[in-house]
């Protein structure tokens, strides 16, 4: 008995997060949407982690700051820019598409399409197998081939 | 044509070294965050005075009408690296020409009030920023920051972390350019 209770207690319990209760919001689709945000927003003290699973003060500061802009009538992308203004486009973990950037995320594809090229070219380049054997022509082929020499002589 | 090839391995072998070379030198710290808020005016901050200390708080309005080179510096007397730069800092905020203001982030006033009456106050300025609100303002990562607000207002370096050693070395030569 005593081991279906802790069973039922450790199955119960769920794991741990950095979200606070007292920051959720009482709506569940703005909750939804400040957990959407603060997954892709990066804490910047400790600064491979997103501020959704952070422990940091500011961290916590910047989940409270995001409910309240979204409460206040934020969409969402208004509120990556009021971060972004802020602390750059670090603290997005996906960062934006723009000149600064296009090195970023053309480089793979234009080293791709330099590679592709390459071995176009050097398969293009490669002689091909000459013919190892000396086929004979056969009988058939023979008959074929004096019918046209003899064509060719009468131009 | 042929021969150029073979050299090709050697230039991508230099280039992709000489990168790493770059990487490693030159004291660079690839965690730290550049400011947002260089060649831009300071953030409307309104922060009220500190309770128990017998100073003023800090307003952008008051800040951009100070006279002179201001350096804001965010502390608190809990943070350890603050404690570390205070003679520093003190010793800056004696030169000519240089006004030192102090954003205190998240302490308990009677904390700083104690903090600031046994290493000494050398700020014109205090605001208190219990809420953390001002920090994000300044894009704030950790204690202790420090900025350098031109004749003009407008913020020309910020140094994350202790003014100390290698910091205070850097952070002298950006006041020297900023003297200019």
């Amino acid at each position: 008995m005593i081991r279906i209770a802790m069973l039922a207690l450790a199955l119960l319990a769920s794991p741990a997060f950095a979200v606070e209760p007292d920051e959720v919001l009482s709506d569940p689709v703005l909750e939804g949407r400040a957990r959407e945000i603060s997954t892709n927003v990066r804490c910047v003290v400790c600064q491979n982690e997103p501020i959704d699973s952070s422990n940091a003060g500011v961290a916590r500061d910047l989940r409270l700051l995001i409910r309240e802009r979204l409460v206040a009538g934020d969409t969402d992308q208004e509120v990556y820019d009021f971060l972004v203004v802020r602390y750059g486009d670090f603290v997005l973990f996906k960062p934006p598409f723009k000149p600064s950037t296009y090195a970023l995320w053309l480089g793979p594809f234009a080293i791709l399409f330099i590679g592709g090229v390459a071995v176009a070219v050097s398969l293009a380049r490669r002689p091909r197998k000459p013919a190892t054997k000396i086929l004979k022509l056969n009988a058939e082929e023979e008959t074929a081939l004096a019918k046209l020499m003899e064509q060719d002589k009468t131009i | 044509m042929k021969r150029l090839l073979f050299v090709l391995p050697l230039v991508v072998a230099l280039i992709i070294g000489g990168f790493s070379l770059w990487g490693l030198s030159g004291g660079r710290d690839p965690s730290a965050l550049p400011s947002m808020l260089i060649s831009q005016p300071v953030p409307q901050l309104n922060l009220e005075a500190v309770e128990g200390v017998d100073l003023p708080g800090l307003s952008t309005d008051e800040l951009t009408k100070m006279k002179g080179i201001k350096l804001l510096n965010i502390f608190a007397s809990w943070c350890a690296p603050c404690r570390a730069e205070h003679p520093n800092l003190t010793r800056l905020a004696q030169e000519d020409g240089l006004t030192l203001v102090g954003v205190n982030y998240k302490d308990k006033p009677e904390d700083a009030a104690k903090w600031l009456a046994e290493l000494g106050n050398p700020y014109e300025v205090i605001g208190s920023d219990y809420s953390g609100r001002a920090g994000i303002e300044l894009g704030l990562s950790g204690l202790p920051e420090t900025f350098i607000i031109d004749e003009t207002g407008i913020i020309r370096y910020r140094l994350a972390g202790p003014l100390v050693g290698d910091g205070l070395r850097r952070f002298t030569e950006a006041l020297n350019e900023v003297r200019k």
